[in-house]
C-alpha cells in the first residue's frame, strides 16, 4: 500500500500540465465566445478569439506529443483495454465509487506498476483522448478554415453543423475536466494525486 | 446579325484580350523578321559601312517597337473608343450631311457609359460588338438594331466549367425562386442588378468589407431608392427604405455594416452571394438572428472576410487573429438548457459525493 511507484515520467507530466493549462484556457475562452455578451464579457471578445485559436493550435501539437509518446514508450500499455469482461469491471469500479468508497472497502483495481488506471479511468481517458479530442481538433480546424466545410449536409449548412459539434464536444470535455479534477482528490490524501503529477511518484 | 464569331472560336472569354495581343505580336515579329532578313542579304554584298548603317537603322527601328510594347493599348480599347467617343460623354457631335455642317447633340443619359468604370469591370476585355451587333459600327445606327434581344448571363456563363466556381446555375436557380423573378415577367433579368458595363465581383476580391457592403447595397438601392428605375418594373410607389427600416436601431451603422441580402435573401453555402431574395414578410427582423445566435452573417458575409483576412495576412498569423468568425452562431436555447441540466447534475453529484466522503471519513 505504501510502496511508491514511479508512474509518471517527465514527458508525461510535462504533456499533462501543458494539456491541462491549454484545455482550461480553451474552456474559459470558448465559453466566453459562445456566450459572448458585450455587457458582461468573461474575456474581451478579440482577446478570447486569439486565446482560443492559439491554445487550440498548441493543443493539437501537444496531442501529437501524447500519441507519439504512447506509441514509442511503455506508457501506451496503460491504455490497452480488453473488451472481455469490461462491463463487469466497470460495474465493480462504479459500485466502489458510489458505495465502497464510503464504507472504506478495498479498491477493486488498486494502482500497480502495470495498472495505472482503473477500468472507469481507462475508458473515460480513452474516450477523451481518442474520441473527443480528435473530433474537437477536426471541427476546430474546420472552423479556422471555413472553406473546408461541406457546404450542405442534408439541407443544413456544413459550417453550422461543424460549429454545433465543436460546441457540444467542448461541453463534454469541460464536463470531463470537472469530473477528472474531482476524482483526483480521491487519493491517499486529497492532494496526493496532484502531488504525484508533479513529482512522478504514486 | 450579332457578331457572335468571338464566342464560337474563343469560348474562354478571359483569354480574349490575350488572344488579340498574341495575334498582334506574331504579326509584328514576322514583319520585322522578313524585313531584316531581306535588307541584310541585299546590303551585305555592298560594304561594311552600309551594314553598319543598316544595323544602326534597325536598332532605331526597334526602339519605337519596344517603347510601343511597354505602353501598348489593348486592341479592344482602340476599337471601343469609336463607341465611347459618343457613348462616353453627355454630348456627341457629327457632320450632318443634310445640313452640311457639324452638329452637337445631347446623348441619351441611359446610353452613356463611363469608360473607366467599364475597364475596371468584369467585362473589361470585351469589344462592344462582342455583345452588340457589329452593325452599330455604322452611324447613324439603324433603328431596328435596338429591337434585337440582348445576351443574358447564362448565354455565356451557363454550363461552362470555366465558371464552375461561380456556380451560375445555382445563382440562376435561386434567382428564379426569388421575388424578383416570381413577381415580374421575364424582362427582369440579371442585368437589372448586374449592369454588364459596370459590374465587378466584389465579395470574392474584397480587401475592404465595408466597400463590398457599400457596393452590393448600391445595387439594391439603384432601384429601391430610385423611383425612375423602380417604376420601370412596377406601377407601385417606391417605398422609402429609410422609413421601412425605421425600426432598426442604429440604422446607419446597420446599413454600413450589413448587406441588404443578409436579411432579405435566404443564405446558401454553395453560393458566394445569396440570390434568393425573399418576400418582405420573410425578411430577417429579429435582432437575435444576427446577434448571438447568428447563423446568417457567418454563412455569408463574414465567411468571405475570414478567408480574405487569412489570405492577406498569411496562414499562420491570420489563423491566430481570425476574429471574423461570428461566435454564437451555434448557440441554441435547447442545447443551452440541456447543457445546463447536465452540468447541474455533475456539480450536484460531485457535491453530494464529497459531502458523504467527508462525513464517512
Amino acid at each position: 500500500m505504501s510502496e511508491r511507484l514511479y508512474l509518471y515520467p517527465v514527458w508525461v507530466r510535462l504533456w499533462h500540465w501543458t494539456n491541462a493549462i491549454l484545455c482550461l484556457l480553451l474552456i474559459v475562452s470558448g465559453v466566453s465566445l459562445q456566450y459572448s455578451n458585450p455587457e458582461y464579457p468573461i474575456i474581451r471578445f478579440d482577446i478570447a478569439v486569439s486565446m482560443h485559436n492559439i491554445a487550440g493550435i498548441l493543443l493539437t501539437l501537444s496531442y501529437f506529443v501524447f500519441v507519439i509518446g504512447n506509441l514509442t514508450t511503455s506508457n501506451g500499455r496503460y491504455y490497452k483495454t480488453q473488451l472481455n469482461g469490461l462491463f463487469e469491471s466497470l460495474k465493480k469500479q462504479f459500485i466502489y465509487y458510489t458505495i465502497g468508497i464510503f464504507t472504506h472497502a478495498e479498491k477493486p483495481y488498486p494502482v500497480t506498476k502495470d495498472r495505472k488506471f482503473n477500468p472507469l479511468q481507462k475508458v473515460s481517458y480513452l474516450a477523451a483522448m481518442y474520441f473527443f479530442l480528435p473530433l474537437i481538433f477536426i471541427t476546430g480546424w474546420g472552423l479556422l478554415f471555413p472553406e473546408t466545410n461541406l457546404t450542405n449536409v442534408f439541407g443544413i449548412s456544413g459550417l453550422h453543423l461543424t460549429a454545433l459539434l465543436h460546441g457540444i464536444i467542448g461541453f463534454f470535455i469541460s464536463v470531463f475536466m470537472f469530473v477528472h479534477i474531482y476524482f483526483c482528490t480521491i487519493g491517499t490524501t486529497t492532494l496526493s494525486n496532484f502531488k504525484s503529477m508533479f513529482n512522478g511518484w504514486h | 446579325m450579332r457578331s457572335g464569331c468571338f464566342f464560337h472560336f474563343h469560348p474562354f472569354l478571359f483569354f480574349k484580350d490575350y488572344y488579340h495581343k498574341l495575334n498582334k505580336c506574331l504579326i509584328n515579329i514576322n514583319y520585322i523578321k522578313c524585313r531584316r532578313f531581306k535588307n541584310l542579304i541585299q546590303y551585305m554584298k555592298t560594304d561594311l559601312k552600309n551594314i553598319l548603317i543598316i544595323v544602326t537603322g534597325l536598332l532605331f527601328l526597334s526602339l519605337p517597337t519596344l517603347a510601343q510594347d511597354d505602353t501598348e493599348i489593348p486592341a479592344n480599347v482602340i476599337q471601343n473608343q469609336k463607341c465611347f467617343k459618343c457613348h462616353g460623354d453627355k454630348f456627341y457631335s457629327f457632320f450632318n450631311e443634310s445640313q452640311g455642317k457639324q452638329v452637337k447633340e445631347r446623348m441619351n443619359p441611359y446610353f452613356v457609359f463611363d469608360s473607366a468604370t467599364f475597364y475596371s469591370s468584369n467585362h473589361k476585355s470585351f469589344i462592344c460588338t462582342d455583345c452588340h451587333s457589329s452593325d452599330y459600327s455604322n452611324f447613324p445606327h439603324d433603328g431596328n438594331l435596338r429591337m434585337e434581344a440582348k445576351f443574358l448571363c447564362m448565354d455565356c456563363h451557363g454550363g461552362d466549367d470555366t465558371y464552375a466556381k461561380f456556380n451560375f446555375e445555382g445563382v440562376d436557380n435561386e434567382f428564379h425562386q426569388s421575388v424578383h423573378s416570381s413577381r415580374h415577367d421575364e424582362s427582369f433579368t440579371c442585368w437589372m442588378c448586374h449592369n454588364p458595363h459596370t459590374y465587378k465581383i466584389s465579395a470574392r476580391n474584397t480587401e475592404n468589407l465595408t466597400l463590398t457592403i457599400a457596393y452590393d447595397n448600391a445595387i439594391c438601392l439603384n432601384c429601391h431608392a430610385d423611383i425612375d428605375n423602380y417604376q420601370m418594373l412596377t406601377e407601385k410607389e417606391n417605398p422609402n427604405v429609410l422609413e421601412t427600416h425605421d425600426w432598426l436601431p442604429n440604422q446607419k451603422a446597420h446599413f454600413a455594416n450589413v448587406r441588404c441580402i443578409e436579411c432579405h435573401a435566404q443564405t446558401n453555402d454553395s453560393l458566394l452571394v445569396a440570390h434568393l431574395i425573399l418576400p418582405k414578410d420573410k425578411a430577417v427582423k429579429k435582432c437575435v438572428q444576427c446577434h448571438q445566435s447568428n447563423s446568417i452573417l457567418m454563412a455569408s458575409l463574414y465567411k468571405f472576410q475570414s478567408l480574405e483576412r487569412r489570405n492577406k495576412a498569411g496562414f499562420f498569423n491570420a489563423s491566430l487573429m481570425n476574429d471574423s468568425y461570428v461566435i454564437g452562431a451555434n448557440r441554441n436555447i435547447y442545447l443551452n438548457i440541456i447543457s445546463l441540466v447536465i452540468f447541474g447534475f455533475i456539480i450536484m453529484g460531485i457535491a453530494v459525493h464529497s459531502v458523504i466522503r467527508i462525513l464517512k471519513k
